[in-house]
Order: structure tokens, then C-alpha cells, then sequence
């Protein structure tokens, strides 16, 4: 079975603060982890090569150092990684993200294709599901577990709604998008780690990749980002301490009396 | 923009003169030909065909052509029969957005036998519910419902299309969204009309720590995901009136590529889902045992709450997964939200930090949760908690 795992680098978003003045993000000594989701992808595509063969490739497309993101995954066992790095892709929205990545896996074979449910800095969801179109593959979005049938051509996955889940069949090639539940990820170890970075790393630029300018990064992106801003602090929220129990009960629920909100 | 089709490679399957909706394809000789005033670019055909002999380019919209797209739309999401609360939610924003522009709310209604639903939308302000109606979208599936979409959307050009982002709605708004190649904003909590006429849509980003402004200048419809709960749908009018236009979608069995096999509902008995909650009552690992949840619920119970959990109580089983509240659980937005020993982890509070008014119940004074509490408690909540419920009741029976 051939899979591919794309994976994406993120800021430890618990670890990044806000500038109050500027209202910007401090970035700056915040640690990069891979997407935590993506985990669980990368994890899954490793189980089911290991029982039905083939191989697994992770890819990313980012700066040079999310490269440590691939590592991470190579570590974790996948075989082979891509990078795709370029300064022309900076700048990305979900579209252009979702279009270059799919531009690379066009040129490949594969059975799978599992992304993470969604990045945790942009919470979107959305590359998967674009890059399955961009494909023209059907997806099954939020799996939190999955089968292989015994013909080996169909997937069984159970895809997370709003009130429980459906079991859902396709035929294969199909994208998956991989949510808590749906395995638990292992650490690397020594092994692995030590491993990761013999592993094959394949770099790929814009020219290689063979697409116009004008479909990748900012420009290729139908979004814009007007302005970032701080969300609005509560204003003089309260707070009660050494009030005794009884006491800060009555003046809450004053408070949501008079709110209206009971 | 335009239609590419390349006859080399065409080995005339006839699958695409099947599939089309517009009756733009024709058979011609042992390929096919394409009426281009027929054709309205939704990539049925390109997505059909085995040779990939169809393209189509799709980008920009010229600055003059912006003003061809017109009326605002809200896909309004069924389930078990009934809509969604999310799509009275987005109808009402939908009515305000289009006075502002001066046009049309258009409820688009996809389903199977959902006909009676059709005037609940235009009681709640829609000028035209768009129904498609067929037993192939009794379940919702990402194919089905995606060719349904672009049918609609491609010929009747909107200027804006909104989808509430749920579950389905977060899978199929991006699907769309690529095969027309437009830009999507996920997951918002504010939308508006800037002095261009360009829907703003804000959504918060890094777990809740900014919020972004975005725009999509040169593609058309604008779309977005919108969060449940975040706008208030106004009184229902059953004097309002508009008009329902069935359409007939034409799909071919192998166009819809996944099979539902079975809906599995996980909705405990008698459990109040907290996406649909006005208000929210949320234990986290400061609840200690399972036997202590009692407490979370009799509060819940006066005020006609859901309760939720934090991840760690959910993955001990203590409450089921649809009522874990955060990143990898269920964003909310209720009007009233209590954390009762929760922490306020980063992970939590992007998934509820839109809430209205938040009331924080915990004993570490420095835990992160009060930073973003309208209301925050210091105390043990095995003594706060009974004393609020007191009140309430107290309250109640004053009323
Ligand atoms: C990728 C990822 C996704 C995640 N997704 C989610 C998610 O969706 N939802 C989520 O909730 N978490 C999520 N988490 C976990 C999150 O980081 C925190 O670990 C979690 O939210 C902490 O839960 P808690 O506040 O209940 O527990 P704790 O952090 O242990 O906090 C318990 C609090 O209770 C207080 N307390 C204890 N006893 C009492 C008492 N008697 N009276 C009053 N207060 C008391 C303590 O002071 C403490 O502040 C995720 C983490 C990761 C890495
Ligand atoms: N730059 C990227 N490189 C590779 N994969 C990505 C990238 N961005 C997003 N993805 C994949 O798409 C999923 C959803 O991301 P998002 O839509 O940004 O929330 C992630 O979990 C990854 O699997």
C-alpha cells in the first residue's frame, strides 16, 4: 500500500503570546512541533504499511526548517519525504497550499492519502479536503478509525458527526483527514531519531514542481488577510478571592440576573 | 477562465453528456462537442472523465464582472429530517448582510424529503428557498452534495455563500470551494459589508490569541464557514413570504463515491449537545471523580444547560465524546459558559472563547481560565457550585 502523509510544522500555539500593543503574535522562541493531528496520520499510515506493505511518504510544504517537522515523521517511521520549499510559496492560503501540494502528488502512486484534521494554527480543516478535489479522489473527513476490507480496495472508516459517527466505505484511492481516536501516536525513540535523517529527503522548488508563479503563495491565494487584531479582553472582568463560598454564589448570580442570562 | 478540452485524449466514454446538468455536451461523432452559452464551468465533466481530457480554468473575476454576482446564500444543513439551528442562525445574518447590500437571501434546501422546511426558511427571512429534493441525498455525502452546490451555484452566480461549520459543513465548503478554485474562510465568528461591498469575515486563529480580518477581493462567491451559535436567529415571521424553485440535480450513481453504512448516534439518552446549548456547564479535571458529576448536572439541570467536559475527563470516560468541549472536541459559542475546574488550557479555550458572558469556578487563582472569565470565582467548587445552585433556586422560586 502506498500512502502519503502530508504534515505540517506549527508553532506550540500554548506557547505563543500576544504583543498588548502591537497586537501582534510574539513568535520569536516559540517552539515548532508537528501538527499534533498530523500525528495521528503519520501514525496511521505507518500501522497499515507495516501489516500490508508498500510504503509511506511524508511531505510538507514549508521554510527550510520545517524540515524538522519531516524528520519527526521519519522518525516515527515514515520511509521518504518531500519538501516543498521555495520563497514563491510563501504566503499560502488554503487554496494555494491545497494546489501546490496536490501538483506534487499528481506526479506520484498512491492508495492514501491522510492528512491531519486540521493544522493548529489556522484550525481551517481545509487543505484535505481541497487537495482530495484537486485530486479528484473522494475524502472522508475526521476518521477515528479505520479498516481496510478483506479485498483490500476499500477503506471502512468511521467519520465523526456532529451527534456520533457514520462507517463509511470507498474505494480506494481515497483522503482521509485523521482525528483524536483514531490511534495513539508513537514517540520515536533513539532508533528512529538516529535513523531519520539518512533517511531519503527530496527537495522541490517551483520550478521543479512546474507550476506558474501566479498559482502559488500570496499570489496564487484568492484570500487576504486585511488585519490581524487582539480579541476583545473583557473588560474588567471580576475576579473573587477570599470571598467566602456563600457569599461570591449571591453576587454571581446577581451578576447573571441582571445580564439576563438566567 | 474557460473550458479546456482536449479531443486526443478524449476516447469518447460518453460518460460526460450523462453527468452534465446543463446539457452543454453533446455527442459528435465518436467524441464530443460543448456548447459554450450552456456551459457554466462546474466541472461535473472534468471530474467524470477517466482521460482527463476536460479542464477547466477557473480564477479571478474580472473588477467589472464582480457586479454580475449577486444575493446572499446559506446552504441550510438537515439532519433526521430537520434543520440544523445553525441555518436559522445564518438565514438571519444572511438577511442582514443582503439588506445592507441591497439583495436577495436565498436558502439553498438539499435533501430528501424536505419540502415542509422550505417555509421555516422563509419565515426566518429568506426571499427564495433553492430545493433540490432526491433520494440520493437522504445521507449526506461530500460527492452528492458538492455536484449539488456547483449546479446551483455556478449558473445563478452569488455573492456570497455561507455554511455553518459543522461537521458536514467544514467537509463540503472546502470541496466546492476547490473545484471552483474560490477562497473559503473557515470557522468565523463576525461577518460584515465593508464600503466596497466586500464581505469582512473575522475568525479567531492561534487557539483564540488573534483574531484575523479576510477578505476575498478577485474570486466570487465569497464563502465562508461559519460557527454555530455565534449569531441569534431573529423571531420566525409566518407572515413573511418568497418563493421555493425546485431544481432537479441530475448525479450518476458512480459520481457518489462513498457509501454510509450505517449512522451510529452516540447522543447519550436525555444529554443536552452543547453545540446547541444556550448554555454550557463544563467540568474539568478538578471534578476528581465521576461519582462528582452529579454536581455539574443539577446545575445544568436548573438552567436547562448541557454539561461538557475537558479533554482529560472525556478520555477517562467519564463523559461521552460529542460533549468534550475544545481543539479536539466541539467548538462552542453559548451565551452563558461555566468552567467549573478547568484550567484553561489553550486547547480548551479556542473551543469556547467566544462564548458570551464565562464564569470561571477554580481554586488556583494564577489558573490561565480567569485571564479570559467575565465572572471568575477563587474556590473549591464542592462549595461554590452547591451555593449557586442554592441561589438559583432561591431566585427562581422569587420569580
Ligand atoms: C493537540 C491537543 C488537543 C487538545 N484538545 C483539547 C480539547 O479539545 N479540549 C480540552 O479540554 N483539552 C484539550 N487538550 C488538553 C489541554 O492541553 C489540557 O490538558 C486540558 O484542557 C486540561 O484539562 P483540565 O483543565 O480539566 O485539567 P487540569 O489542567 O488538570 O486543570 C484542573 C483544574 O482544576 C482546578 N481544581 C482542582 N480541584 C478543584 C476544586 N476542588 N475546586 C476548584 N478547582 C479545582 C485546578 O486548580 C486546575 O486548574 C488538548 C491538548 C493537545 C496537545
Ligand atoms: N503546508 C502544508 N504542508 C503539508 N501539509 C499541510 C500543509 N498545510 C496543511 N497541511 C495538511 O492539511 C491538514 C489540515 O490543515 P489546515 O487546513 O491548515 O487546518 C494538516 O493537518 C496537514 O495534514
Amino acid at each position: 500500500m502506498k500512502i502519503i502523509v502530508p504534515v505540517k510544522q506549527v508553532p506550540e500555539v500554548a506557547e505563543v503570546k500576544v504583543n498588548e500593543e502591537t497586537g501582534t503574535l510574539i513568535r520569536d522562541g516559540v517552539p515548532s512541533i508537528l501538527n499534533p493531528f498530523d500525528e495521528y496520520a503519520v501514525e496511521e499510515a505507518i500501522k497499515l504499511r507495516d501489516h500490508y506493505g508498500g510504503e509511506v511518504v511524508v511531505m510538507t510544504m514549508g521554510p527550510p526548517q520545517a524540515k524538522e517537522a519531516l524528520w519527526k515523521a521519519l522518525a516515527m517511521g515514515g520511509d521518504r519525504a518531500i519538501h516543498l520549499t521555495d520563497r514563491i510559496f510563501a504566503g499560502a492560503d488554503t487554496w494555494a497550499t491545497a494546489y501546490t501540494l496536490a501538483r506534487q502528488i499528481k506526479k506520484m502512486e498512491y492508495d492514501l492519502v491522510i492528512c491531519g484534521k486540521q493544522a493548529i494554527d489556522g484550525d481551517t480543516a481545509q487543505v484535505g479536503p481541497e487537495i482530495a478535489e484537486l485530486l479528484g479522489i473522494p475524502q472522508i473527513c475526521y476518521v477515528r478509525h479505520l479498516e481496510i476490507d478483506e479485498d483490500g480496495k476499500h477503506v471502512i472508516a468511521h467519520r465523526e458527526t456532529d451527534d456520533g459517527y457514520d462507517v463509511i466505505k470507498a474505494k480506494m484511492p481515497v483522503l482521509l483527514t485523521a482525528t483524536k481516536g483514531l490511534n495513539e501516536p508513537r514517540l520515536p525513540n533513539i532508533m528512529g531519531i538516529m535513523k531519520a535523517k539518512k533517511k531519503p529527503l527530496e527537495e522541490i522548488d517551483a520550478a521543479t514542481l512546474g507550476v506558474p508563479e501566479d498559482d502559488l503563495g500570496l499570489k496564487g491565494s484568492p484570500t487576504t488577510v486585511r488585519k490581524v487584531f487582539p480579541p476583545e479582553r473583557k473588560s474588567g472582568g471580576i475576579k473573587l478571592q477570599d470571598v467566602d463560598a456563600k457569599e461570591a454564589a449571591r453576587q454571581l448570580v446577581e451578576f447573571l440576573a441582571k445580564k439576563g442570562a438566567i | 477562465m474557460g473550458l479546456i478540452y482536449d479531443k486526443e485524449k478524449c476516447t469518447g466514454c460518453m460518460l460526460c453528456p450523462k453527468v452534465c446538468n446543463f446539457g452543454a455536451i453533446e455527442k459528435d461523432g465518436d467524441k464530443v462537442k460543448f456548447d459554450l452559452d450552456k456551459c457554466v464551468l462546474c466541472g461535473s465533466c472534468e471530474e467524470i472523465c477517466p482521460e482527463d481530457a476536460i479542464g477547466i480554468e477557473r480564477k479571478t473575476v474580472d473588477k467589472e464582472k464582480i457586479a454580475e454576482y449577486k444575493d446572499v446564500w446559506v446552504w441550510c444543513e438537515t439532519a433526521e429530517g430537520k434543520l440544523r439551528g445553525v441555518a436559522f442562525e445564518l438565514v438571519t445574518k444572511a438577511r442582514e448582510l443582503a439588506d445592507k447590500l441591497g439583495e436577495n437571501v436565498i436558502a439553498v434546501l438539499i435533501g430528501h424529503e424536505v419540502e415542509h422546511l422550505a417555509e421555516f426558511l422563509i419565515h426566518q427571512g429568506a426571499d427564495r428557498v433553492l430545493l433540490v429534493d432526491d433520494k440520493i441525498f437522504a445521507d449526506y455525502t461530500t460527492d452528492a452534495y458538492t455536484i449539488a452546490m456547483v449546479t446551483l451555484i455556478a449558473p445563478r452566480k452569488p455573492s456570497i455563500v455561507l455554511y455553518g461549520a459543522t461537521n458536514n459543513g467544514r467537509d463540503l465548503a472546502p470541496r466546492v470551494a476547490a473545484r471552483m478554485a474560490l477562497g473559503l474562510t473557515a470557522d468565523c465568528t463576525g461577518l460584515d459589508i465593508d464600503d466596497e461591498r466586500q464581505l469582512v469575515q473575522t475568525r479567531p486563529a492561534f487557539g483564540g490569541n488573534i483574531m484575523a480580518e479576510i477578505l476575498c477581493p478577485y474570486t466570487r462567491p465569497q464563502m465562508a464557514t461559519v460557527r454555530p451559535n455565534v449569531f441569534k436567529p431573529s423571531d420566525r415571521d409566518t407572515s413573511c413570504t418568497g418563493d421555493i424553485e425546485k431544481v432537479e440535480v441530475k448525479i450518476g450513481a458512480n459520481q457518489v463515491r462513498t457509501r454510509v453504512l450505517e449512522h451510529v448516534k452516540e447522543v447519550v439518552e436525555g444529554m443536552k449537545s452543547v453545540e446547541e446549548a444556550d448554555i454550557v456547564v463544563c467540568s474539568g479535571r478538578g471534578i476528581k471523580d465521576p461519582s462528582n458529576l452529579t454536581l455539574p448536572q443539577e446545575l445544568a439541570d436548573l438552567l436547562n444547560a448541557a454539561v461538557g467536559g475537558s479533554r482529560p475527563i472525556v478520555d477517562a470516560g467519564w463523559l461521552p465524546p460529542t460533549q468534550q468541549v475544545g481543539q479536539s472536541g466541539r467548538t462552542i459559542s453559548p451565551s452563558l459558559y461555566f468552567a467549573l475546574g478547568i484550567s484553561g488550557a489553550i486547547q480548551h479555550c479556542s473551543g469556547m472563547s467566544s462564548s458570551e458572558i464565562i464564569i470561571a469556578i477554580n481554586k488556583d487563582p494564577e489558573a490561565p481560565i480567569f485571564e479570559i472569565a467575565d465572572f471568575g470565582i477563587v474556590g473549591d467548587i464542592f462549595e461554590v457550585v452547591p451555593a449557586i445552585i442554592e441561589e438559583i433556586k432561591k431566585l427562581q422560586s422569587d420569580r
